[in-house]
C-alpha cells in the first residue's frame, strides 16, 4: 500500500480538501487502513463520481477503494454476479453483456464503483419500474472499523446495517464486495422512442402516462415564458434481436465504450455561461425529433452520454459545477414548476436539467429515492447570489416533502437535510453500534452533521 | 468547511475588536458562518453589534498578540469551541504615530512586535491547525503601507512590509496541504484606529473591505487589495524614483 497526501475533490470540483490516500487491494488490508485512522477517521472513496464532499475526509485517511478488484463471479442459475467492490459499472457492463445479461440499474455515469454506487444506493431512468441499486443487492461484504468482514444481506440477520449500508455514503463501513441481481438482455443496444415536448405540463403529462422499463427527459429550463420546460423525452426498453436493423444483427450484444478526452486543462473561467447555454439548449431542443418511435440505440448513448466526452466537468472553469438534485412526491408538481420558473427568472445557465419520475423506495434510512418527480440541474458554482437561491429552493422542497440528493449535494445546511431524511437518528443508531469509535467520517458528514 | 457556494461554518477572529475584522466576520456570517470566536486581550464581552442577532453563535477567547508563548493554545482553545476552523481572520495590529515612534524607540518595538512578530507565531500556529485538519483559510490584513514603505510612517509600514512577506510565504509553504492564505492589501480606512492620521487618496470602509475578501474567499484568489484601484496604482508607485517617493506626505 502506498501512501501519500493529496487534495481530493467531487466531481463538482468545488472544495477540495487534503487526505492520506491509501490504495487497499484486499479486505485485509481495508481492514488495516481503518485500523491505522487517527483522530481525522477514515472514509472509503470511489471514482470521485459524488459532486460535493461525499467522498472527502480532511487531514484523514481516504481508502481509494479502485484497487479492490478481482474476478467477477457469475451464477447464471440464480441470475447473479458477485464483483469485488472496486470494479466499475463500466467493466461489470462489458463483462455482463458478452454472456447476454445487464445491470439491474445504472446511474449516469458508468465510471462509478460498484461500491460506491451501493453506497450512494443509486438509481436510473427505469426507477419506476424497478427502484434503486439497493433493491437489487442480494448480499454485500462491509468491512468495519474493528477490522471484521461482515457479509450483509436485506433480510434477516444484520439487514438493519445492510440498510444502513445502502445509501450509507461509505460512513458505517467499507463495502469490499457486491452480489448484485442481473437481467437478461437480448442486446447491447435500446429501442428508443423520442418526443419533443413544447412545455413543462406537456413533458410531465407525457412522463406520467408512459409504460416504458426507462424514461427521462432532458429539459430547457433557459427557455422563458411559455417554452419554459419544454424538454425532449427519451423512452426506451431494452432492445431484441428482431428490433435492430440488419447492420447491428450480426453482433447484438457489441458493448462500445469509447469516450473522446477533452484537453485535460482547466479553463480559468468557465465556458458554460449564459450565452452558451442558450444557443446550446435552443439547438439541442431544435434538433430533437419531434416524435420518433423504435430508434436503435446502444446502452452507452441511452444511459451515459456524457460520459462520452471525458472530464466534461472542467468546462464550468476552476470553480467548478454544483449540481443540485431533489425529488418532490406526486402533487407537488407547482413546487417542481416555481423552482423551473425561478432558474429561468434568474438566467442561471444550466445546459443539464434531467427530469426522472420516481417509483417506490427502499427501506435505506438514507436512500434518496421516493415517489415522484427528481429534477437534477447542473449550475455553475460562479452565478451570483447561487447560495441564497438554493437555499430558498431547500425551504419549498422540504415543505413539499420532498428532499435532497446526498451523492449530489455540496452546500446544503445540516438542519435542512435532518428534515428532509426524518429517519437519520434510526441510521445513526444502527451506524453507531458498526462504528462505535467513529472512525467513519466525510467532509459531508461533518458539514450536516450526519454522524 | 467552505462549501460549493462560498459559505463557511466557523470563523476565528485574531484581533476580536479590530473594526476591519469585525466587519469580515459580520459579512462571512450574513453568507451562513455560525460559529464565531473573538480573541482579544482580556477576550471580547459584551458580543459586538453587529454579531448580535445574527444567527451566529459568539465566542470570546483571551488573545495577547505580543505573547507569542500562548497563540498555539489561543487556536487549540477556539478549536475546541467550535471545532474545525474553516476561516481564520488575523486582523490584529497597532498604527499609532510615527513621531511618537522615532522619539520612543522602545515604543517603536514593541508596536513592531505587535505588528510584525505577533503574525509570525500566530500565523504558524494557525497554519499548523490548518495543515493537519486538511483545509481551511488563513485571511491576513496586510496593508498597502507595506507594499512600499513611505517615509511618513515607517514603522508601521516595515512591520506590514515584513507581515505580507511572511503570509506569502506560508501560503507557498502551504500549498497542496489543502488550507490557503488570502493575504488584503486595504489602502486607507477609516476606523478608530486610523482617526488620528489625514485622510489619504481612495479612501474605503470596513464593510468594502469584507466584500472584497468576501471575493476573494469565493474566487480562491492570493491577494486582494481594497479597493480594487489600489493594484494598478501601486504597480506604478513601485517605479516612483527615490528623490520622489521620499517627499510624498502620504
Amino acid at each position: 500500500m502506498n501512501d501519500r497526501r493529496t487534495l481530493l475533490h467531487g466531481w463538482g470540483r468545488t472544495s477540495p480538501t487534503a487526505a492520506h490516500v491509501v490504495r487497499p487491494r484486499t479486505p485485509e488490508q481495508v481492514a488495516e487502513a481503518l485500523a491505522g485512522a487517527g483522530e481525522r477517521g477514515a472514509l472509503p472513496r470511489g471514482l470521485g463520481r459524488s459532486y460535493g464532499d461525499a467522498a472527502q475526509d480532511a487531514g484523514g485517511v481516504v481508502l481509494d477503494c479502485t484497487g479492490l478488484t478481482g474476478p467477477v463471479r457469475l451464477d447464471v442459475e440464480r441470475g447473479e454476479v458477485t464483483a469485488p467492490a472496486g470494479t466499475s459499472m463500466d467493466r461489470l457492463i462489458a463483462h455482463l453483456l458478452e454472456r447476454g445479461l445487464f445491470v439491474p440499474v445504472t446511474p449516469g455515469t458508468r465510471h462509478v464503483t460498484l461500491g460506491g454506487a451501493v453506497a450512494a444506493d443509486v438509481h436510473g431512468k427505469n426507477h419506476p419500474a424497478d427502484g434503486s441499486l439497493g433493491a437489487h443487492v442480494r448480499a454485500l461484504t462491509l468491512v468495519t472499523s474493528d477490522g471484521s468482514a461482515r457479509r450483509l444481506r436485506p433480510e434477516g440477520d444484520g439487514s438493519d446495517l445492510f440498510w444502513a449500508t445502502v445509501g450509507g455514503m461509505g460512513l458505517t463501513g467499507v463495502i469490499t464486495e457486491v452480489t448484485l441481481a442481473v437481467i437478461p438482455v437480448e442486446s447491447a443496444y435500446m429501442r428508443v422512442d423520442t418526443d419533443r415536448t413544447a412545455d413543462l405540463e406537456a413533458t410531465l403529462d407525457l412522463m406520467a402516462r408512459t409504460d416504458h422499463r426507462y424514461s427521462v427527459a432532458w429539459l430547457d429550463l433557459f427557455a422563458r415564458g411559455g417554452d419554459l420546460g419544454r424538454g425532449v423525452v427519451t423512452r426506451a426498453h431494452h432492445a431484441r434481436t428482431g428490433d435492430l436493423p440488419h447492420a447491428l444483427r450480426r453482433h447484438p450484444l457489441r458493448y462500445g465504450s469509447t469516450s473522446l478526452p477533452l484537453p485535460p486543462l482547466t479553463p480559468p473561467v468557465g465556458v458554460v455561461n449564459t450565452w452558451t447555454v442558450g444557443v446550446f439548449n435552443a439547438l439541442h431542443h431544435g434538433r430533437a425529433p419531434r416524435r420518433r418511435r423504435g430508434q436503435a440505440r446502444s446502452v452507452t448513448a441511452y444511459f451515459h452520454p456524457l460520459d462520452a466526452l471525458r472530464g466534461w466537468n472542467r468546462m464550468y472553469g476552476r470553480l467548478g459545477v454544483v449540481q443540485y438534485q431533489f425529488v418532490v412526491p406526486f402533487g407537488e408538481e407547482d413546487t417542481l414548476a416555481g423552482i423551473a420558473a425561478d432558474l429561468s427568472t434568474a438566467r442561471a445557465p444550466s445546459f443539464l436539467a434531467v427530469l426522472k419520475r420516481m417509483g417506490g423506495s427502499t427501506p435505506g434510512p438514507l436512500s434518496f429515492p421516493r415517489p415522484g418527480w427528481s429534477l437534477a440541474v447542473d449550475l455553475p458554482a460562479d452565478v451570483p447570489g447561487l447560495g441564497a437561491m438554493l437555499h430558498g429552493f431547500d425551504e419549498r422542497v422540504a415543505e413539499a416533502g420532498g428532499r435532497l440528493y446526498l451523492a449530489k449535494d455540496s452546500r446544503a445546511r445540516a438542519e435542512t437535510v435532518h428534515a428532509m431524511y426524518p429517519e437519520l437518528p434510526a441510521w445513526r443508531r444502527v451506524r453507531d453500534r458498526a462504528d462505535p469509535d467513529g472512525v467513519l467520517i466525510s467532509d459531508m458528514a461533518r458539514r450536516l452533521r450526519l454522524l | 468547511m467552505r462549501d460549493s457556494v462560498g459559505s463557511v461554518r466557523s470563523v476565528l477572529l485574531l484581533g476580536g475588536r479590530s473594526e476591519i475584522g469585525l466587519a469580515i466576520v459580520e459579512r462571512l456570517v450574513r453568507e451562513g458562518a455560525r460559529e464565531v470566536v473573538l480573541a482579544a486581550r482580556g477576550g471580547v464581552d459584551p458580543v459586538p453589534n453587529a454579531l448580535t442577532g445574527s444567527g451566529a453563535t459568539v465566542h470570546s477567547v483571551e488573545f495577547d498578540a505580543a505573547r507569542a508563548d500562548t497563540h498555539t493554545g489561543t487556536v487549540a482553545e477556539a478549536v475546541k469551541l467550535v471545532g474545525d476552523l474553516d476561516v481564520v481572520v488575523d486582523a490584529f495590529g497597532v498604527l499609532g504615530e510615527q513621531s511618537e515612534y522615532e522619539a520612543d524607540p522602545v515604543a517603536a518595538a514593541r508596536a513592531a512586535t505587535v505588528n510584525y512578530t505577533g503574525h509570525v507565531s500566530a500565523g504558524l500556529a494557525v497554519a499548523a491547525r490548518l495543515r493537519e485538519q486538511g483545509h481551511g483559510t488563513l485571511v491576513v490584513l496586510s496593508s498597502v503601507a507595506g507594499v512600499r514603505v513611505r517615509r511618513f510612517n515607517f514603522v508601521y509600514g516595515s512591520a506590514k512590509a515584513g507581515l505580507d512577506g511572511f503570509a506569502q510565504g506560508l501560503a507557498d509553504s502551504l500549498h497542496g496541504s489543502g488550507a490557503r492564505v488570502l493575504v488584503v492589501r486595504p489602502g486607507y480606512v477609516p476606523t478608530r484606529m486610523s482617526a488620528h492620521v489625514d485622510p489619504a487618496p481612495f479612501p474605503t470602509t470596513p464593510a468594502q473591505v469584507a466584500e472584497v475578501v468576501a471575493g476573494g474567499l469565493r474566487s480562491g484568489a492570493t491577494t486582494v487589495w481594497a479597493p480594487r484601484v489600489l493594484r494598478p496604482l501601486f504597480a506604478g508607485m513601485r517605479l516612483m524614483p527615490r528623490a520622489l517617493w521620499r517627499r510624498l506626505g502620504r
